[in-house]
């Protein structure tokens, strides 16, 4: 918002007002150029020195390689480790980000519930999540369930932290006034507490879903058949560093895809919000 | 004299092992204006909490307590993710009566800003969203906690003035706790100077002039005069 306001508040440009959004919109892609800059600057370098020989093919091929075999996979497989995978992450992130959210209101909202599950919670939260994969392909078998549930587990934690500490943060001024007005509990929490906390429930959505991703990857690492985590293992195993490289870009991309999902959302919700944005103005 | 609006007696309030308020004794008549005059710290504030029911652990008793009492705070204390009409309507959730709080936007002067969020706004406009929050529920008693500290100079006295015509206008009773002299002496029809630790009542000055007052009054100086003595005994200052 603040970004252009220099150049608005330039004497010199009378603006109307449909100037003032072609001046926003492109200010906006000067800092999205800004940011293509270094990788494009990375794809070019690297794409000369395997041409000229400085690193082996067969160990680091060069990006127009990698952009090749990416094609090809599109044309076969790669949806269905996409769909796959994507699969198995929504719901996972679905399941473990929803239970989080539960406990986190219920010990948020109750000393009583902090007193008798806080220590249990923060007992299983310093078992590194990993460390649950062995037991829950003993338990759950090598299918789908397992993978499930070990990315919920992993998306369940931040989210749960986050929330808590959501709660716990709100300002104690603002619940006051609920006080105040006589709210019942669930008044209070529609009306003051969720609304108060949804910065931090955000924060916690944001990182349970990066969270999400990675205990993907580790599952399907270790046994999958379908899957980007498959197509990383299948790469090594083939010697085939770009199919490597391209389900890493795929990886990235879908990453970015839903953190934008959810990056849009808490825009969207929190629009209220009176925070430094970068700017000084 | 007609039926006081609030009869409260407090017998004696403590924190932990400090005693804060020691016997005082508060009326409050339909529209007058009181204030309880007194340095940071002197119970002041808790004693007003007590009159709002947001403190219930006292000894004594409230003689006679209307319900249709409203808060003011220091701080506007707005949800900073609603407009300044959800705001001012915050306690009928969204089933306000607009109408209502379109006339209160009016009378504090915020005509245009009912669409605003709170971060669009100075500190005075805060306080007077907070004040108009205050009367959406048509109380009889405003109770207000040194709400304006936190503005200027010049917006205090803008924002007194406005207290004074909407008290007028409605016929509210106002119950305000401050530290500032010339404000408790210009709003009140009674200033009561609060003594140190443990507080009690140490004086009670009657403000015998009519609204609109004039803040150069000579006799608002001479009661400046007299508070600020008894402020100075209570080795307040």
């Amino acid at each position: 918002m603040s970004s252009n306001s220099k150049d608005l508040s330039n004497p010199h440009l009378a603006l109307s007002p449909a100037d003032r959004t072609t001046l926003f919109d492109s200010d906006r892609w000067r800092l999205r150029l800004k940011g293509l800059a270094l990788p494009v600057l990375i794809i070019v370098f690297l794409e000369i020195i395997v041409r000229i020989g400085w690193l082996p093919a067969y160990q680091m091929p060069a990006p127009s390689e990698i952009a090749l075999t990416l094609g090809d996979l599109a044309e076969g497989a790669l949806w269905k480790h996409i769909s796959a995978s994507l699969l198995r992450v929504l719901l996972g992130f679905a399941i473990g980000a929803s239970l989080a959210l539960v406990f986190a209101a219920w010990v948020g909202l109750s000393r009583e519930a902090e007193a008798y599950l806080e220590p249990t919670f923060a007992g299983l939260r310093s078992i590194p999540s990993l460390a649950w994969v062995p037991l829950l392909l003993l338990w759950l078998g090598i299918d789908e369930t397992s993978k499930v549930v070990l990315i919920a587990i992993g998306a369940f934690f931040p989210v749960y932290l986050n929330g808590v500490a959501a709660i716990r943060n709100i300002d104690r001024k603002l619940v006051e006034v609920g006080h105040m007005y006589g709210f019942s509990r669930r008044r209070l929490v529609r009306r003051i507490l969720l609304p108060a906390a949804l910065p931090g429930l955000f924060t916690g959505l944001r990182s349970g879903m990066s969270l999400a991703w990675m205990f993907l990857v580790a599952a399907e690492l270790i046994a999958a058949t379908r899957g980007l985590g498959y197509l990383l293992s299948d790469g090594r195993e083939t010697s085939r560093p770009d199919i490597v490289l391209a389900a890493i870009i795929v990886l990235a991309v879908l990453g970015k895809l839903s953190d934008g999902l959810l990056a849009g959302l808490e825009k969207r919700f929190l629009a209220w919000r009176d925070t430094f944005n970068g700017t000084e103005d | 004299m007609p039926h006081a609006l609030l009869d409260i007696h407090v017998a004696r309030k403590t924190f932990a092992t400090t005693t804060v308020l020691n016997d005082i004794h508060l009326q409050l008549q339909p529209r007058e204006t009181v204030s309880l005059l007194g340095p940071s710290g002197c119970g002041k504030s808790t004693l007003l909490r007590i009159v709002a029911g947001l403190e219930k652990d006292f000894e004594g008793q409230l003689l006679s307590h209307t319900e249709q009492l409203a808060f003011v705070f220091q701080e506007a204390r707005l949800m900073p993710w609603l407009t300044v009409q959800q705001n001012i309507g915050f306690s009928n959730d969204d089933h306000y009566d607009r109408a209502w709080v379109a006339q209160l936007i009016e009378e504090v002067g915020l005509s245009g800003f009912a669409d605003a969020l709170p971060k669009a706004l100075s500190g005075g406009m805060a306080q007077r969203v907070a004040i108009a929050r205050g009367l959406y529920s048509r109380p009889r008693v405003l109770l207000l906690d040194e709400p304006f500290s936190a503005v200027d100079a010049f917006t205090r006295m803008k924002l007194q003035d406005l207290l004074l015509q909407l008290a007028e206008r409605h016929a509210i009773a106002l119950l305000l706790v401050t530290h500032d002299v010339d404000e408790a002496l210009y709003l009140s029809d009674r200033v009561l100077v609060m003594d140190n630790r443990p507080s009690r009542i140490r004086q009670e000055l009657a403000v015998q002039l009519p609204h609109p007052r004039d803040r150069r009054d000579p006799l608002l100086a001479r009661l400046k005069a007299l508070a600020l003595t008894e402020l100075h005994r209570a080795h307040v200052i």
